[in-house]
């Protein structure tokens, strides 16, 4: 009996080592092209451990990769920027519609509600952000279509308002003399840390992640975001080689690691969530759970 | 809260209404960025949906261009085109739906007759990995497997003896690439979800069944699945309620915008992408992007309407 417990044990571990390694290896294989010099890779191939170690990909890169540190700017401003304010926006809505003083709450509340069910796609939004609010090449378009302020986010904080805050907190503060908005950022924002941890991660990962709105709105190449770099390059190879003439014309093009490259921005561009992911994790997680089932 | 001290009422009463305004005021204006962002950003959209019954014209937007009646629908269903999205929406997400909840459900399970604390924590972290990354970047990892000279793929071909893969213009092994890398990057997430409810079972009800004799197949069998049944049921029936929609990025992405394999990796929703900025086809993006619009909407209250008979309390609304 003993036995046959730990036996099982033994193979739930192993199936579970076996989902890990299918979980990460595919980035050990980005990681290891990035790191191999070109030569190898194109004769060789991708392979999961670096044949010939080389860091050309990551010194070209540092070399000669303006665009790629202003992608990186970019990308690090717009999460920040849009992280902050939709964190705000999204506060500044949910909280109202916890509370029962609220005029029109069942009114606001479907009003929120009915953009998770119809929306009108992708033709009429674009139509309206170009044509009507021209945001073509604009920072703003890649932090406000879409992103600012997403109704799911809104009813989740909402729940959280109405099952976590008691409302005699709400009614004590007021009666101290506080006004509604000195309630809600002295006396409700700090009992909501983890689930505003939770949501500033999930919307700054939507934002970091972002291309759809480079691909829509962006053909500026100064405002391309890292995302939108490795967008632009699966479409064109030659972006490196082509628009660093000034910088690169003491490199033999020849020899330069585009598909290392390629990989190595790539890796540079989930870096970050990598390195942040594990400190967080638990907020993911329950960013999960509480959003999953009722998303 | 100690600091509760009981006015006069009368004062109260008559500074009662004015506060009460303010009060409301206040909670308004607090809402008032939110609502004009989504009047913008979704309402404004929702009625621009006309633009599918019209010859759009660059020059007069969508509110001055001419009506056509019903011609996109006519246009876009004369094409072979409507046909292969319609077919490719519907038919993987009835793969990701089947085997996404399968897989995630037998991984949930799994996960809770771990024993180990930290292994168990472990496993969960990185398994969620692969959701956090971007579209772009997963088609980079794609690449490196697939690539025709020196993917890891075709290497391992070649070195047993077999003949390279030209796996970007061959349509017939992409349901299978699409799906594996769907599965791959969403198994994580639905596994911690319905992780999630496995441990909200009563684990009394585990020793009731272990001093009765039970096994641990009758115990999945009789206690976890039962208790997953209303969590698998609203999940599955809300993806059915999305089943016009697809994941823009797996779909426009993963295989590399290959035109030759496109009958079988275009969804609605590339093909209203490309339609509106690649092929100046708006006419047939916009009466695409309408039937997706409306047949989700009605999908989505039918999905909602069966979840509300099966399970109150799991309904959307």
């Amino acid at each position: 009996m003993v036995n046959k417990k730990i036996g099982g044990q033994v193979v739930l571990n192993i199936i579970f080592i076996l989902l890990t390694i299918s979980a990460i290896a595919p980035f050990l294989l980005l990681l290891s092209s990035s790191l191999t010099d070109e030569g190898t890779l194109v004769r060789e191939g991708y392979r999961f451990i670096p044949k010939n170690f080389s860091f050309t990909s990551y010194e070209y890169l540092f070399q000669s990769g303006s665009k790629i540190f202003k992608g990186y700017g970019v990308t690090l401003l717009v999460t920040l920027i849009g992280t902050v304010s939709s964190v705000l926006m999204t506060l500044l809505f949910a909280y109202p519609l916890s509370r029962k003083e609220l005029p029109f709450r069942f009114g606001f509340s479907f009003f929120v509600f009915f953009t998770m069910l119809f929306n009108g796609g992708l033709v009429p939004t674009y139509m309206m952000w170009t044509q009507t609010f021209h945001i073509k090449n604009t920072l703003w378009a890649l932090i406000i279509p879409g992103l600012l302020m997403n109704g799911f986010y809104v009813i989740m904080m909402r729940s959280f308002f109405t099952s976590s805050i008691p409302d005699a907190i709400i009614e004590a503060a007021r009666i101290d003399g506080c006004g509604e908005y000195g309630t809600l950022f002295k006396i409700v924002l700090p009992l909501s840390k983890p689930m505003i941890a939770t949501i500033s991660l999930m919307i700054g990962l939507g934002y970091w992640n972002d291309w759809t709105n480079s691909l829509y709105y962006v053909t500026d190449e100064n405002l391309y975001s890292i995302q939108a770099i490795l967008n632009t390059m699966i479409s064109n190879i030659q972006f490196l080689t082509s628009g660093q003439s000034t910088v690169a014309s003491n490199v033999d093009i020849s020899k330069l690691p585009s598909v290392g490259i390629r990989m190595a921005i790539a890796v540079i561009g989930v870096l970050p969530i990598m390195v942040i992911y594990p400190f967080f994790q638990k907020y993911f997680v329950k960013g999960i759970v509480v959003g999953g089932v009722k998303g | 809260m100690q600091t509760i001290t009981t006015p006069d009422t009368a004062i109260k009463r008559k500074k009662g209404k004015r506060a009460r305004l303010k009060m409301s005021l206040a909670l308004l204006s607090m809402m008032a960025p939110g609502l004009i962002y989504l009047i913008i950003n979704n309402y404004i959209p929702m009625a621009g949906l006309v633009v599918a019954f019209k010859r759009y014209d660059y020059g007069a937007g969508i509110w001055g261009s001419e009506w056509t009646g019903l011609s996109n629908f006519t246009y876009l269903f004369k094409t072979q085109d409507a046909f292969n999205i319609m077919r490719n929406t519907i038919g993987y997400n009835l793969a990701f739906i089947l085997l996404g909840n399968l897989f995630a459900v037998t991984v949930a399970i799994m996960l809770n007759f771990l024993k180990g604390k930290y292994s168990k924590k472990l496993y969960q972290t990185t398994i969620l990995i692969p959701y956090l990354i971007s579209m772009v970047v997963v088609s980079y990892i794609v690449f490196g497997f697939l690539s025709q000279e020196n993917g890891f793929l075709n290497n391992l071909i070649a070195s047993l003896g077999g003949e390279k893969i030209s796996w970007y213009t061959q349509s017939k092994y992409w349901p299978v690439i699409l799906t594996i890398v769907n599965l791959w990057k969403g198994f994580g997430y639905s596994s911690i979800l319905y992780y999630a409810t496995v441990i909200g079972i009563d684990s009394s009800l585990y020793e009731a069944a272990t001093v009765d004799g039970a096994g641990r197949w009758k115990q999945v069998w009789h206690i976890t699945l039962p208790g997953l049944k209303a969590t698998i049921i609203t999940l599955v029936l809300l993806a059915i309620g999305r089943m016009f929609y697809s994941d823009f990025g797996l779909f426009y992405q993963v295989p590399m915008r290959s035109g030759l394999i496109s009958s079988v990796t275009d969804t609605i929703d590339v093909f209203v992408y490309k339609g509106l900025t690649q092929l100046n086809d708006v006419g047939r993006a916009s009466a695409a992007g309408f039937l997706q619009s409306v047949m989700g909407f009605i999908l989505v209250l039918s999905a909602n309407f069966a979840v509300r008979k099966l399970d109150k309390d799991s309904a959307l609304f």
